[in-house]
């Protein structure tokens, strides 16, 4: 699905923040891009849709070059591409709706856009997100309402109401509290399978990209150093991503967590399921 | 010190050292120099001017006569009063309407996150030029092109307009949230759709308020702009001052006032419920 070729960025400053990275993604596969604070992994996802401008290497998403595109045709290629921001980025004056269908603005024309005439195909699209997503009747609250994790939920929806072919997501639990990280990338991760997405996630919190994550990507000064399943995630790996500490107690910890989400989700009375339904309590 | 040395001087040893707060200019030839500089001045400006205390004194009888011949207020004739209010209100207003419009292609050129740099500085050049110049200075110009009346007065405000709300929308575009509009480029939204979803839910509540500030000043301007020949009110006062008419005068002054109190109040009002 997602091919990335000795992709370089340099940045006009003269810092390599990428250098030589090599990635192929198939579909409906979660992979959590771990590494320190500017090891590159922002630039790198950003490079992916072309918010940032690669300077050297070849991306290659669904079978179209994606590196090769003009500025016209990258426009209309960043429909196929959602992406999930650290800080939800939504439009903070501008209605949920507004918001979710804002998705779809690569889709219509100026007038509907101008005047929210979106289809209705659209907009029964984005109800069917904002009740998965556990915001069902939020539709009309402005976006500067809400609270962080509700705020991720809408940025969720709208980057899946594009239909999108590749999910990339950016830090998408660090602005939020442990527990509501938690829920939200585990919805991420739940929707990416339902709908067979690949997803890219940046996360430098080794314990949740290990709970979520079928593949681990480190990464560390703009190499990837490290390509392989959570469970080939050992303290020397660690330490060859992020530097030497004691890791012993992230691994175990993370370990365990993971078989107890997995214990939940056999039973199908995780956490995931009752904040939704206290949200739409509370709307009411 | 010494008087209270039994009970001060024993806790805090070394007491006495002195503070001043430190000058703002600190170089002490730069502090003085200034002040010797600006009193140099303000003696030869006040002889310049020919600052004549005689003629001073001789002028204020005449103020009074003329202040008294101005109570009371002569309103009789209305209709020529309502004619000139009426026709500053149409240029007020009308300027407004086709201002604001104008000024918002102006702003997003002027605005160094939005376009390219030639665009840039074409539209910040035009800034410039029509916020150099005051109102008063357009409508003479403007009336020498155009011809006396309402039409030339109309043309400066909404000139003025466009200086006055381009460039302080553009200030606003540009210090607007980056990431916002990121995530609507992310979407895959043009241009366009970037200004529509990304910009201007952003700069709204600004906008609306720089619309209303702006037709405040402009039904002030519109008042004054008759003096120089641009049609309104300010024509009808020009024309009672030289005719000697002080007590028509006085009417249209009050008429002014309550003009400017009343847009003030309202602009005031209304700006301070936009969020």
């Amino acid at each position: 699905m997602l091919q990335v070729d000795q992709l370089t960025k340099i940045y006009p400053n003269g810092e390599k923040a990428l250098d030589g990275c090599a990635l192929n993604v198939g579909t409906s596969q979660v992979v959590a891009i771990i590494g320190p604070s500017g090891a590159g992994k922002s630039t790198f996802i950003r490079c992916i849709n072309r918010l940032v401008e690669p300077s050297e290497g070849r991306i290659r998403l669904d079978g179209t070059e994606v590196t090769g595109l003009g500025s016209e045709a990258m426009v209309k290629m960043r429909r196929h591409m959602g992406m999930i921001f650290q800080e939800y980025n939504l439009v903070e004056r501008l209605t949920v709706m507004e918001n979710v269908l804002s998705g779809r603005l690569g889709f219509v024309s100026f007038w509907q856009a101008f005047l929210r005439r979106f289809p209705q195909a659209d907009i029964d699209r984005a109800f069917d997100l904002l009740e998965r997503v556990g915001l069902a009747g939020y539709e009309n609250n402005r976006a500067d309402a809400l609270s962080g994790g509700q705020r991720q939920r809408v940025g969720i929806a709208r980057a899946l109401i594009q239909e999108p072919k590749i999910l990339l997501v950016d830090e998408p639990t660090s602005s939020l509290d442990p527990k509501t990280a938690r829920t939200i990338l585990g919805l991420v991760a739940d929707l990416a399978h339902e709908r067979g997405l690949p997803a890219l996630i940046n996360i430098h919190d080794v314990g949740l990209a290990l709970m979520f994550a079928e593949r681990v990507v480190g990464l560390s000064k703009g190499r990837i150093v490290f390509d392989g399943a959570p469970g080939e995630v050992d303290e020397h790996i660690l330490t060859r991503i992020f530097g030497e500490a004691d890791w012993r107690q992230t691994i175990r910890h993370a370990a365990e967590d993971a078989e107890q989400l997995e214990g939940k989700r056999a039973t199908g009375a995780d956490g995931r399921g009752s904040q939704p339904a206290r949200q739409r309590g509370a709307a009411q | 010190m010494t008087a209270s040395d039994g009970t001060h001087a024993n806790r805090v040893p070394g007491t006495g050292r002195r503070w001043r707060k430190p000058p703002m200019i600190a170089s002490p030839l730069l502090r003085y120099g200034l002040v010797v500089l600006l009193a140099a001045y303000l003696v030869y400006a006040i002889d310049d001017v020919n600052f004549d205390l005689d003629r001073f004194i001789a002028g204020i009888p005449k103020a009074i006569d003329m202040a008294q011949q101005m109570v009371p207020p002569d309103f009789s004739r209305w209709q020529l009063l309502l004619d000139g209010v009426l026709e500053s209100l149409q240029m007020a207003i009308f300027s407004t309407a086709i201002g604001v419009v104008l000024s918002i292609p102006i702003a997003v050129c002027a605005a160094r996150n939005m376009v390219a740099k030639p665009v840039y500085l074409a539209a910040r050049g035009y800034l410039g030029v029509v916020r150099t110049l005051p109102e008063v200075l357009i409508a003479i110009f403007l009336v020498k092109a155009f011809g006396f009346g309402a039409f030339a007065g109309m043309l400066t405000l909404t000139l003025a307009s466009t200086g006055f709300v381009g460039k302080l929308l553009a200030e606003d575009i540009e210090d607007i949230d980056p990431r916002q509009v990121e995530a609507i480029r992310a979407t895959g939204g043009n241009w366009l759709k970037v200004l529509l979803y990304g910009v201007a839910p952003q700069t709204m509540p600004r906008y609306i308020g720089l619309c209303i500030y702006r037709l405040d000043i402009n039904l002030r301007e519109s008042t004054i702009l008759g003096i120089v020949g641009a049609g309104g009110i300010g024509a009808t006062l020009y024309n009672s001052f030289g005719r000697y008419d002080y007590d028509f005068s006085f009417a249209i002054l009050l008429s002014i006032i309550a003009i400017v109190l009343v847009a003030e109040w309202a602009s005031g009002a209304i700006r301070a419920r936009i969020t």
